[in-house]
Parts: C-alpha cells; sequence; structure tokens
C-alpha cells in the first residue's frame, strides 16, 4: 500500500502545472499560504482603516472623516479583523499548513473541498471590498449589525446596498468557514499517523480541533441569522423588525420582528467566536514556550482539559453579551454564572505557562518574545473579563471603552501575537528560509509598547463612561476633557501599524535573501520539524513518520540532546514520556 | 530525518537576554496599575445613585483583586524572563506534572469566582427587584436624534402611544389616561425616592446611560424596557446614548435634572399652566 501511495505522489507531482500548483491548489500548505497571505494583506486594510479613525478620534476638530465614513470605518475594521483576518489566519492559514505536518498525515481528508474553501473565502472579500464604491458606502451598523438600524435602509447612509453586500459577504464566509472546519476535524480524528494518539498531539492541533468544532456549530447559526437579515431587508419579511418604528418620518410596515432575536444569534455565533480566535493561538504560544524554554508544557493534559472546558463554556455565556439589552434579567443571571467559570480554565492555562517558563531554559528568540507577549496581553485583557462578566458591574460599563480594550488586548492582539509567534516560528518550515531576527525585534518592540500604549489606555476611558462608536466626543462635557489621552492612544496605535510594515518588508526580504533553514531549525520536537524546509508535495520523501512519544519531551534526564523528537524510537537509557 | 544538531543552530544563536523585556513587563504592569488607579480616583464619575453605589462598590472589590493577580502575573513573568535565561550547559528542568500545584491553581480561582457569581447575582436581583407601586414615574423617549420625556398627569398613568399618531409624543387620543400627560425634552428625576425609568424607542435601538449613576439600559424597539433607581444628590447629569443608532450618534448628548419632589411640583405645575 505504501508503495502505491508513493507511485502515486510520484504521479502527481508531476502532473502539476502553475496553476494547479500555486493557485487551484489542492496541497495543504499551498492552500494554508494563501489563507495566511490573503489574511496578512486584509490586516493591512484593516489597521489602515483603524490609522484614519484613530487620527479623526486624536483631533476630532480637523475632521479627516464625516461621521458615516467614521461608521462605515470602525465596521469593515470590526468585520475584516474578526472575519478577514484572525479566523482565516488561524482556521485556514495555520490549521491547513500545520495540521497534517503536525499529525503525520500527507494531506487533508478532503484536498478538494480545501481548496473550495479557500476559493469560496476569497470570493466572500469580493462584496465586502465593494460596498466601499457603493452609494451610502459601506455598512455603519458595526460589526454587530443589530437591526432595526441595519435593517432599515431609511436608517443609516450604510444601511443601503453597502450593509446588503455586508450580509451576502458574511454568508458566503460562512460557507468557506464550513468547508474549512470539516475538513479539519475529520483530518485529525482521522489521519493520524501510527503512534499519534489524541494525547500526543501538540496544543496547536488541539487548539485548532477545538475551534474547528466551534465553528462547525456556531457558523450555521451566524449564516441563518444573517440570511433571515437579507429577508427582512429585500423580500419584506419582520424577523427582527417589530410593529410601530417610524424612522426618519417614515411610517415602516414591517410587523411582529423582535430585534433580540438577531442579538441572541448573532452571540450565540459570537461569543465562540472569540475562542475560536483565541484557542490556536493558545496552541501556538505553548508550542513555542516549550520550544524556547527548553521544557515540556506544563501541565499538558490539564492543558487540554481546559481547552475543553472553555469550548463547551464557550456555548452557554452569550447573553453576557446582553446585559442590558432589555432580555429578562433571570437569564442574566445565569450567563454571568458560566462567564466567571471560564475564568477557571483560562487561569490554569496562564499559571501552566508561567510554570513551564519556570527554570527552563529561555531562547528570547523573535517567536518567543511574541509568544511572552501573548502571555502578558492575556492576562492584561482577560482579568477585566471578571469585571465584564459579573452581571451587575458590567451595566456601566457595557459598550464603553473598557469593553473595546478588555477584548483588543485578550482575543484581538494576543491573537495576533499568537499569529506573529507562528510566523516567527515556522516561516523556515512554509519557506525554507528564515525571517530577520533583528527586524523580528523592530517588529516585536513596536508592537508591544503601541499595544500597550493604545489599549490600557482605553480601560482609563471606559472607566470615565466614555461610550463606543462615537465620531466626536466633545458634546459629552464628562469626555472632552480627555483628549490628549486620546491622542497619545492615537500615536501607540501608529506604533502598532508601523511594526505591521517592518513584518511586511521582513517577509519580502527574507523571502528572497533570508538565511536558509535546515528542516529543525528551532530544534523542535514535533512531526512538522521532520521533514525537508519546505516540505515536498505530500509532506515527506518516503515513509510517513511513526510517534513515539508525546510532543514535549525536552531536556529529558540522561538524553544526549535537549530534545526527543516524536519521530525518533526510544533511546537507551532514557525514561519513556507519555 | 537525523536529527543530530550539526554546527550552531538559529537556536542557539538567539539572544540570550531577557533583561529588555523582563523590565518592560515590570514597568509596564506598574504603569497600568498606577493608571487605572488614577482613572478611578480621578476620572470615575462618583456615584449618584443608590445603585450606582453599590455596583462601583463591587467594581472596586474586584478591582482590587485582579490588580493583585495582574501584578502578581507580572512580577513572575518578568522574573523568570530575567532569571531563566539561556546560560552555558546549564539544562532546563524537566518538570511536566506536579498535581497538587495544578490543583491549588485551578481550586483557588475556582473559589474566588464562586465567591464574585454570588456577590454579583445578589447585587444584581437587588438592582432588578421590581420598584415599589409609589414610585415616581417617568417615560424617556429616544430617537434619531435626541431624547425627550413624559410624565402623567395628576391620574398617575400614561396613556397608551402609538408611533404612527400626528401628535405631541405620539399619544393615543382615545385613551384618557394620556390626556393629562406632561411632555417636554427636559428628563426630571426625583431625589432620594425610588425613580421608575420607562424607556421607549420610536426608530432604532439607543440606550439611556447617566455616567455619573454608574446605570444604563437599552432602548429596544417594539418594546418597553426600565431602570429601577434612586438618585442620592440634586444636580444635572449627562446623559448620552449608548447604543450606535446612525449617524447622528454622537450627537445625542442629553441633561438628566434630579430635583427635590417641591421642585418637581412646581415644574409640572407650571407646564400644566402653558
Amino acid at each position: 500500500m505504501a508503495a502505491a501511495a508513493e507511485a502515486r505522489v510520484h504521479a502527481e507531482v508531476h502532473r502539476e502545472s502553475f496553476w494547479t500548483r500555486y493557485v487551484f491548489s489542492q496541497d495543504h500548505k499551498v492552500i494554508g499560504l494563501q489563507y495566511l497571505l490573503t489574511s496578512l494583506f486584509m490586516a493591512l486594510v484593516g489597521g489602515a482603516l483603524a490609522m484614519v479613525f484613530r487620527t479623526q478620534l486624536a483631533w476630532p476638530q480637523a475632521g479627516v472623516l464625516k461621521a458615516d465614513q467614521y461608521l462605515a470605518a470602525v465596521s469593515m475594521h470590526g468585520t475584516i479583523m474578526i472575519f478577514f483576518v484572525l479566523t482565516p489566519a488561524l482556521l485556514g492559514g495555520f490549521a491547513n499548513f500545520l495540521v497534517p505536518l503536525k499529525i503525520g498525515a500527507r494531506d487533508m481528508a478532503f484536498p478538494f473541498v480545501n481548496m473550495l474553501s479557500y476559493w469560496v473565502f476569497a470570493l466572500s472579500i469580493v462584496p465586502l471590498v465593494a460596498s466601499f464604491f457603493v452609494p451610502g458606502g459601506p455598512l455603519n451598523a458595526g460589526w454587530t449589525a443589530y437591526p432595526p438600524l441595519s435593517a432599515l435602509p431609511q436608517a443609516a447612509p450604510g444601511s443601503g446596498l453597502g450593509q446588503t453586500l455586508w450580509l451576502l459577504s458574511i454568508a458566503i464566509f460562512c460557507v468557506s468557514s464550513l468547508l474549512g472546519s470539516l475538513n479539519y476535524i475529520t483530518t485529525i480524528l482521522v489521519m493520524r499517523t501510527r503512534g499519534m494518539s489524541l494525547l500526543r498531539m501538540p496544543l496547536t492541533v488541539w487548539g485548532i480541533f477545538v475551534a474547528a468544532v466551534l465553528a462547525l456549530l456556531t457558523f450555521p447559526v451566524l449564516m441563518a441569522a444573517g440570511i433571515l437579515l437579507l429577508f427582512d431587508r429585500l423580500a419584506g419579511t419582520s424577523f427582527f423588525v417589530p410593529a410601530g418604528l417610524v424612522v426618519g418620518g417614515q411610517v415602516i410596515q414591517h410587523t411582529g420582528g423582535n430585534p433580540l432575536l438577531w442579538q441572541h444569534l448573532f452571540w450565540f455565533f459570537g461569543h465562540p467566536e472569540v475562542y475560536i480566535v483565541i484557542l490556536p493561538p493558545m496552541g501556538i504560544v505553548s508550542d513555542v514556550i516549550a520550544n524556547f524554554a527548553r521544557k515540556p508544557v506544563f501541565g499538558y493534559p490539564a492543558m487540554v482539559a481546559s481547552m475543553l472546558a472553555i469550548g463547551i463554556l464557550s456555548f452557554l455565556v452569550w447573553g453576557h453579551h446582553m446585559f442590558v439589552s432589555g432580555m429578562h434579567p433571570l437569564l442574566g443571571t445565569g450567563f454571568a454564572v458560566t462567564t466567571l467559570l471560564i475564568a477557571v480554565p483560562s487561569a490554569v492555562k496562564t499559571f501552566n505557562w508561567l510554570a513551564t517558563l519556570w527554570r527552563g531554559k529561555l531562547y528570547y528568540s523573535t517567536a518567543m518574545l511574541f509568544a511572552l507577549g501573548f502571555v502578558s496581553l492575556f492576562v492584561a485583557g482577560g482579568l477585566t473579563g471578571i469585571h465584564l462578566g459579573n452581571a451587575p458591574v458590567d451595566i456601566p460599563l457595557h459598550d464603553t471603552y473598557y469593553v473595546v480594550g478588555h477584548f483588543h488586548l485578550v482575543m484581538g492582539t494576543a491573537a495576533v501575537f499568537g499569529i506573529f509567534a507562528g510566523i516567527y516560528f515556522w516561516f523556515p518550515k512554509m519557506f525554507g528560509r528564515l525571517l530577520d531576527e533583528g527586524l523580528g525585534r523592530v517588529h516585536f518592540w513596536l508592537t508591544l509598547v503601541g499595544v500597550y500604549g493604545t489599549f490600557f489606555p482605553m480601560y482609563y476611558l471606559g472607566m470615565a463612561g466614555m461610550h463606543r462608536r462615537i465620531y466626536d466626543y466633545r458634546a459629552f462635557p464628562f469626555l472632552s476633557h480627555l483628549q490628549p489621552l486620546q491622542v497619545f492612544i492615537t500615536l501607540s496605535a501608529f506604533l502598532i501599524f508601523a511594526g505591521g510594515l517592518v513584518l511586511a518588508y521582513n517577509m519580502l526580504r527574507s523571502l528572497a535573501a533570508g538565511r536558509p533553514a535546515d528542516p529543525n531549525p528551532w530544534r523542535g520536537t514535533t512531526l512538522e520539524w521532520s521533514t525537508k524546509s519546505p516540505p515536498p508535495h505530500h509532506n515527506w520523501h518516503g515513509e510517513v513518520p511513526e510517534v513515539y512519544r508525546g510532543p514535549y519531551e525536552y531536556s529529558v534526564p540522561g538524553a544526549s540532546q535537549d530534545y526527543l523528537p516524536q519521530w525518533e524510537p526510544q533511546p537507551a537509557g532514557v525514561r519513556a514520556g507519555h | 530525518m537525523e536529527a543530530t544538531p550539526q554546527a550552531p543552530s538559529p537556536l542557539e544563536e538567539t539572544q540570550r537576554s531577557g533583561l529588555a523585556l523582563g523590565l518592560v513587563v515590570w514597568v509596564f504592569s506598574l504603569l497600568g496599575v498606577l493608571g487605572a488607579l488614577y482613572a478611578r480616583w480621578a476620572w470615575t464619575p462618583h456615584s449618584v445613585t443608590v445603585e450606582g453605589a453599590s455596583i462601583q462598590h463591587l467594581f472596586d472589590v474586584i478591582l482590587a483583586i485582579i490588580l493583585v493577580a495582574f501584578v502578581l502575573v507580572h512580577l513572575l513573568l518578568g522574573y523568570f524572563i530575567v532569571r531563566y535565561r539561556a546560560r552555558g550547559s546549564e539544562s532546563a528542568l524537566y518538570f511536566p506534572h506536579h498535581t497538587a500545584l495544578e490543583v491549588t491553581y485551578t481550586a483557588v480561582p475556582a473559589v474566588v469566582m464562586v465567591a464574585l457569581s454570588v456577590a454579583g447575582i445578589l447585587l444584581w436581583s437587588r438592582v432588578h427587584a421590581a420598584p415599589p407601586p409609589d414610585a415616581f414615574v417617568v417615560e424617556v423617549r429616544g430617537e434619531q436624534f435626541g431624547w425627550s420625556a413624559r410624565y402623567p398627569g395628576p391620574d398617575g398613568k400614561l396613556g397608551r402611544v402609538d408611533n404612527r399618531i400626528q401628535r405631541p409624543f405620539n399619544v393615543d387620543p382615545e385613551d384618557p389616561a394620556g390626556r393629562d400627560d406632561v411632555t417636554s425634552p427636559e428628563i426630571y428625576l426625583v431625589v432620594n425616592r425610588p425613580n421608575r425609568i420607562l424607556l421607549r424607542t420610536r426608530d432604532v435601538q439607543h440606550s439611556f446611560w447617566v455616567p455619573a449613576f454608574r446605570l444604563k439600559k437599552d432602548l429596544l424597539p417594539g418594546a418597553t424596557t426600565e431602570l429601577v433607581l434612586t438618585p442620592t444628590q440634586r444636580g444635572e447629569f449627562d446623559l448620552a446614548c449608548a447604543e450606535l443608532c446612525g449617524v447622528g450618534h454622537y450627537t445625542m448628548a442629553g441633561k438628566v435634572r434630579v430635583v427635590t419632589q417641591q421642585e418637581f411640583d412646581r415644574w409640572l405645575r407650571q407646564q400644566g399652566r402653558r
């Protein structure tokens, strides 16, 4: 059978043209890179939008944006960062590139479906970008698109064609996400190599697995909600629009809908979504920290268990986005308890990362710097979740900059730090060349200082009561005196964007002239390091390696070197890992 | 597949000093804490409602807990980064598990979270307790992009409204309860007694947010929501719309005036005379 597979591999390699190899490729590695590079490009777009609206907020008197343009910019920034950067970079880029390499599979379970998922994703960008060029511009209703604001064209300039295109884009994106998650779940469950039991999987794979399950179960709900809203907009139905509204002097003809239904459906997706984008980085960061601390991840079973606990609880917390929405107060009680419980597995993960560092042998590669930054940001952002999840305390904080600071730290920039750590770590595997570490450090310091300076002061704005999505705060006496802080935040945000440009330059430069990488430049233990950099089509020349031990056997007493790769048979005189 | 180390690998050539990062982690956590304390002390409005004061108190308790946790984690993180940098041939400790340690740091957060949940639930139910029947009643209406209010007249009842009726505040003329209602752009509340604020929107979502009350509530299209509170201080307080409601969202600023019962009664009589 192996021989037959080899023959097939050989035949396919020879059949490839430029188009099937780089464009309509069915190779998981190419598809992963397509996803990753598309996401990074979209990050520049989403980041540029943020630079523009931050300029508006720092110097409102200059008026760089008009009010509707401001709303369009913040709405598109959120949409792009969530749907077109974080989600596809992780459950697309890293998931595709890493899953088969890390579990010992030659490709994904369904390579054609995999190719389809990328191209459906690329298609979903078209209506989104088109919405910049239609009358009224892109949506104004925020990335959460609450109806009736998003349902009624009279309600805002962006609630016209721009909103319709947004819904279309998101619905198409949901299809792509489903095709992807189905593939990751199937591949992880059935295509692991010999010896790769579930509890020998690297935590990156666990993070991707749990995230894919969440995506599979929640994106359909978002898609259904989006289609219902499209019906309300285009077909005269009233799922979300109640009777008796008057907008812009015009009596609205809808009857019988309920806007809270949208919030429930949206957040049933929306809360698991934040874990969809944070679980894979949690895994990446665990891999990177173990590698550069030369130590096993402390408490591996607890790390897996906490990922599963977070995954399950994430389905039961959506109502904490709705404490002041007018839903029944009794529901608030339940959602507060489940939300606060999520702090427990999150704390376990943090302490386990710290315990992994304790008495390690730490090497500060750029990947490691970003992984350590992740831990700091996750804590800085996560702890205020204890305020926001506690229903009564959320009342004054809801929809203020306290929330903006919280989620940007805990799942926005933390996830981005996970992505950056992953890029510096796996770039040599992806392209056969290392990224420049000097430029990497410039990128890291700009980003870290920029992120702290941007998002920590947002907590202070939130404490002062600054509410979200306001184009000009000078009408509010309790906010106008805080303009110097706004300037500070904006200048810090510029540093983050500058850091992003350094990364882009580093990637282009290193692709062309980076230092060539051997198969295992970081002396790692997991299977992707057992093959060439970059790996050949179908990942390994010859047999797929067999797995003999857990993923993090670093500094095992008695071993001749400070790491025991998963694929090496047991050397004599060394006690067995798990 | 050969994994024997060759000449110096990129791993061995990476930077060894964690001093800069360790220091930045410490300095950041110090500045973060100082900033938070300053923002709490100088910028957070002093609560002028009974409910808001309780909420602020729980906020402060949690703030103390999370600042301690924040500093603790960052002290350790910074210390480990500086202390455990790779040095010479010293190797890392093989330390994959420690059951007692893991159970401890699962149990401690769990106990804290359960305690905070209980405190939160108790306060939540107090904040949402049914208002006494003699509470002061006012209806606040939001629309793109402004606020207005309606007060029951001598009958103590607010009449039915229908947004489609072209009359002030869309009050239904068929409903006798509405004939003596007083409508005004001014929002008044009465100090030192429970106030029941009924919230209604004509168009899209809005949110009634008075920072000094430490309270907010959404206005939900198709329904009436309510906020019950007891102001403890007379004065004029900033009102803002905290839920994105369209292009003029940022202009939805207003004032809430908390007055004594006598002051309110006098004002209401003047309205009736107009």
